[in-house]
């Protein structure tokens, strides 16, 4: 994606406390998700109620920011006005290395070279003061 | 308990889609379509004691009892379906379970979209007022979704594609088959949308791409519309002026609601609810004469076919090209022209493919009838292949 030009005007999240410690370390440069206590398992997006029952919790992790592009499509025309005046774009859901999904754009390469399987690495955009989106490039 | 020919559905009504509405309110629209169906069952709007609405702006809260009291009903039951695409179908299942439960005799099922012209006045909605404009939407999704521009349902649709693409294989002609042989159908409906407007594969793949690998004419047009069914008791439905159209079976799954927290791309929940209204209803896959099937994009058909049975996983592709899916064809899919060719016009799409099912059951297909059409399949999907409901409609009981 291009630089974005000032004033920002694309959604920007609306952290709740449960979020909150993942866009805190975002704006960091750092990738932080939730991992259960009881099962190991990593977990995305944050929340206060482990998927795994009660009696378990969830901890943050700092994690690699590795992963996998699991699919993608490359947008032709806008998915919403405020992405009017950008070229076609890569929206992808990526694997973890860790396992969770999650989507981001996948940034610094041309679309076309996007593949399901390529290897990313979490990069950041620091649009706003206050808020950094996690974005994926090649590894 | 199963709902197993507890009841069916003995009235139908339908708007006609069109692009936009010039100062409707959906109110006024749900209502007219309830009337429209109550009488087209041959009831009086006093026989009907129960109704279920979907989620719509005007009244965001206590949408039933708004409805209810527009029409002037005595309500012995009122509920809301909020399952996106699914709602129609989930909306008879419900009506049937009441009714099964004792809780009311006959229940009238509505839904409405009105579209006004988009003005220049900014954009049509923003993602502050959610995905459906309907309301501010603050979930997990628009959370951690949105920023991304994973806005609206294209990009999700076309990542399953993908997805499917790169684990199974399927060919641009063989989705687009999907969209052409719809549109043979919708050439047979003149309510369609696209009545009228024959298509080719090649119109298809020269059609622009949306987003990677979706063809415009893969992807189902917006539109404003209205539909409702009246659902009633088995023992009432055998005295009306339509021949019933019996619900024998009835499914639903649910996993997730942002695809980037499906457990899959490629297996849906339609395999669970569909599973379920085939075991309920006690029929067999070879049995069904119609599919009537949630078809926002190709791929959606393709994935339903296989997940619904009809097929096994990653041969939806040959499945297209061994099988004629128009409505005279072997597999008669949509015989309505689909949302893709019928219109979508939003949670009315959905229950368009009951109000096609019921018609089809009922001899009331008038040009595009198929031939002794005693079973019909109908899948309800909501969002991007989050909420599902599997319905069976047959002609006996």
């Amino acid at each position: 994606m291009s630089e974005p030009t000032a004033p920002y005007t694309r959604p920007l999240p609306d952290p709740t406390s449960a979020t909150q410690p993942f866009w805190d370390a975002a704006r960091q440069h750092r990738l932080v998700i939730q991992r259960s206590k009881k099962t190991g398992h990593y977990v995305f997006y944050p929340r206060n109620v482990s998927p795994f029952g009660a009696g378990d919790e969830l901890e943050w992790v700092e994690v690699s920011g590795r992963g996998t592009v699991y699919s993608y499509t490359v947008a032709r025309r806008p998915t919403a006005p405020q992405w009017a005046d950008e070229g076609p774009y890569v929206i992808a859901i990526v694997e973890l290395a860790e396992g969770p999904h999650l989507t981001a754009n996948v940034v610094d390469c041309p679309p076309d070279d996007v593949k399901i399987g390529m290897p990313v690495v979490a990069t950041y955009q620091d649009v706003t003061p206050d808020v950094t989106p996690v974005q994926f490039r090649p590894a | 308990m199963s709902l197993r020919g507890k009841a069916a559905i003995v009235g139908v009504a339908e708007f006609r889609p069109s692009r936009y509405t010039e100062g409707a309110t959906t109110l006024g629209m749900l209502a007219q379509v309830a009337c429209d169906a109550i009488a087209d069952a041959g009831l009086d709007m006093a026989e009907v004691d129960g109704v279920i609405v979907e989620n719509f702006a005007e009244a965001p809260f206590m949408a039933p009892a708004t409805i209810a009291e527009y029409l002037g009903l005595d309500a012995a039951f009122t509920e809301i379906v909020d399952l996106g695409g699914a709602t129609g179908a989930g909306m008879v299942s419900r009506a049937a379970a009441a009714i099964a439960a004792g809780l009311c005799e006959t229940v009238v099922c509505t839904t409405a979209t009105r579209r006004e012209r988009r003005t220049n006045e900014g954009p049509r909605r923003t993602a502050a007022s959610g995905f459906s404009g309907r309301r501010v939407d603050r979930t997990p999704s628009t959370e951690f979704d949105t920023p991304y521009g994973a806005i609206g349902a294209n990009y999700g649709y076309a990542m399953i594609a993908n997805r499917y693409i790169y684990e199974y294989g399927v060919t641009p002609e063989q989705l687009a088959k999907i969209a052409v042989a719809q549109r043979y159908n919708a050439c047979h409906n003149p309510d369609a949308l696209f009545f009228g407007q024959p298509i080719t594969v090649d119109d298809v793949l020269n059609s622009p791409v949306i987003v990677d690998p979706l063809h415009m004419l893969e992807i189902v047009m917006p539109v404003a519309g209205a539909a409702a069914v009246v659902v009633t008791s088995a023992e009432k439905a055998a005295r009306m002026k339509h021949p019933p159209a019996y619900l024998l079976g009835a499914g639903e799954h649910t996993t997730h609601k942002s695809i980037t927290w499906a457990p899959s791309l490629t297996d849906s929940a339609i395999k669970a609810a569909a599973d379920r209204a085939f075991a309920m209803a006690g029929v067999r896959r070879e049995d069904v004469d119609i599919a009537s099937i949630y078809d926002c994009y190709t791929i959606t058909v393709l994935v339903s076919i296989e997940d619904a049975g009809f097929c096994k996983k990653g041969e939806g592709g040959a499945f297209v090209d061994a099988h004629n899916l128009q409505f005279d064809g072997d597999f008669p899919l949509n015989p309505h022209g689909g949302q893709l060719s019928f219109g979508q016009a939003g949670t009315a799409g959905g229950m368009s493919h009951v109000t096609e099912a019921a018609r089809q059951i009922m001899g009331r297909g008038a040009g595009r009838q198929v031939k002794d059409c005693e079973l019909a399949f109908v899948n309800g999907n909501g969002g991007i292949m989050s909420d599902q409901v599997s319905l069976i409609l047959g002609r006996n009981r």
